[in-house]
């Protein structure tokens, strides 16, 4: 069961990511009231330009994740190449240069299993297209703790392994073809706003009996 | 409560067990990473939950040198990063040859790849006999393979092309002696090395330095031993004292932002400065 209140999108994309990473974020308007946090996968030794190209497609504010850096709503963050990127309970960032994980560093895994340490039941994770099959283990850990899971179709995507092996690793609620992805994002975000408005905010009880 | 908040206090219980029994800190480690390691050493020796797992840690010594390798990162390559090499050569090597002796001091050191990538630069640079370099790192059995200094041959090609980027210009196979598939460094790199146990997260400072190198160690620790170990590296310079730190970390945020002042910016390499002055 979803939980719909959501406060934070992951995204993982690999082979012909950045045109994917592109369509999505430009369908969102200035004002998206979540973050948004990245792992594309990057030559070691690339710079920092994925952020500002990505920036320069999208109406939302994109940077490089810091290290310990808190993460602020409706900020576009990409995790830093050759290291991987972590989320922390209190929702900051964390680095690591521990080994590649499925061949991968930054890996998407790393960021979808950690990402459950500070969003719980409260995110959407999406995969884009890749050739790998990083991501699998952590959209299927994120399904497991009650997130939402979004897969671009396996036919839409430049390389098909990574949204293939996503759809295999769990239920995911939603497979859609690139050009749709950011818009209906929008419409799963701006739901789970109006019905955190709508009724007076349940605050659940730290301690269940 | 639920079953993360659970696994939190779990978690918590195991690094004080570690701590009270083999003395190994981990308690101010930065969580998410040792949590994610922790719970990939669950699932693969098939422990129901943490609490099941601090069991063998507490009972089975050879348990828990296994899981301490799982929890200390010990990934590192030669001339990591070569650009910041190339500053290190071009910026600091011409400053530190205006002292008759140096100190320089690795700290979390790991297998030794830097430390070696270090001791070549010294070397082309004239400065290597009159240096004493210190290398450090709490885990014992990767400071054996540092002070053995035998990489796999298969990473030489990487450390060769990283070593031409840092503006290395000698053949860099005279620095190993090809042996099956392993290299082993030149003992005249060794001769100035000496290598032994600190942990920075519980011991103190053991001498004044010239330099000090600290790379990818602060970033998997929290604010408060990042400071600890910060205040270690302040109290161990001199005013003028060099401090490197990795590439992705930075002293701007810490509690010692004002004891430094940045030498080259985007390398992360900063001189210590006489905060005397500034409060007076």
């Amino acid at each position: 069961m979803n939980n719909t209140e959501f406060e934070a999108i992951v995204i993982g994309s690999s082979a012909g990511g950045i045109k994917a990473l592109s369509s999505v974020l430009s369908a969102l308007p200035s004002d998206f009231p979540l973050p948004i946090i990245i792992v594309q996968h990057l030559h070691p030794q690339s710079d920092s330009y994925l952020a500002k190209i990505l920036e320069s497609k999208s109406k939302l504010k994109v940077k490089q994740a810091d290290e310990k850096e808190t993460i602020a709503d409706g900020m576009v963050y990409i995790a830093p190449p050759n290291y991987h990127l972590l989320i922390e309970d209190d929702r900051s960032f964390s680095l690591s240069i521990e080994g590649p994980v499925n061949f991968a560093r930054p890996s998407i895994d790393v960021l979808f299993e950690t990402a459950i340490y500070g969003y719980r039941d409260k995110i959407i994770a999406i995969i884009l297209t890749g050739a790998n099959h990083d991501g699998g283990f952590g959209v299927k850990k994120i399904k497991q703790s009650g997130g939402y899971i979004i897969v671009q179709t396996p036919e839409s995507a430049e390389a098909d392994a990574m949204p293939k092996a996503a759809i295999a690793a769990t239920d995911v609620d939603k497979i859609l073809p690139l050009e749709q992805i950011g818009q209906f994002l929008l419409q799963l975000v701006n739901s789970s706003i109006k019905k955190r408005f709508a009724k007076p905010r349940y605050q659940p009880g730290r301690f269940s009996h | 409560m639920d079953d993360i908040d659970t696994q939190n206090i779990e978690l918590q219980l195991l690094l004080q067990a570690i701590y009270l029994k083999y003395g190994y800190d981990f308690r101010n480690y930065a969580k998410a990473s040792i949590k994610r390691r922790v719970q990939h050493r669950l699932t693969k020796d098939g422990f129901e939950s943490i609490s099941a797992m601090q069991n063998k840690v507490l009972y089975e010594v050879s348990f828990f040198e296994t899981l301490l390798l799982d929890l200390s990162i010990n990934v590192t390559e030669m001339f990591r990063d070569p650009k910041f090499y190339l500053a290190l050569r071009k910026v600091i090597i011409p400053h530190l040859k205006k002292y008759p002796f140096l100190k320089i001091w690795h700290a979390g050191c790991s297998s030794g790849e830097e430390v070696y990538s270090m001791a070549i630069i010294l070397k082309e640079e004239g400065l290597y006999d009159r240096t004493q370099i210190y290398a450090t790192d709490m885990n014992e059995i990767v400071l054996k393979q540092a002070k053995n200094g035998i990489f796999n041959i298969s990473r030489l090609k990487q450390y060769t092309a990283n070593y031409q980027k840092a503006g290395g210009q000698e053949s860099f196979s005279d620095y190993y002696i090809a042996h099956y598939d392993h290299a082993v460094m030149s003992k005249s790199l060794k001769e100035n090395i000496l290598f032994s146990d600190h942990n920075l997260a519980t011991d103190g400072v053991f001498g004044e330095m010239n330099l000090i190198m600290c790379r990818n160690v602060l970033i998997y620790f929290n604010r408060d031993l990042q400071n600890r170990v910060l205040g270690l590296f302040s109290d161990s310079l001199p005013n003028d004292g060099t401090l490197c730190l990795g590439s992705k970390e930075s002293i701007r945020f810490s509690a010692f932002s004002n004891s430094f002042e940045d030498i080259v910016r985007e390398e992360k390499i900063y001189r210590k400065i006489n905060t005397d002055k500034l409060t007076k």
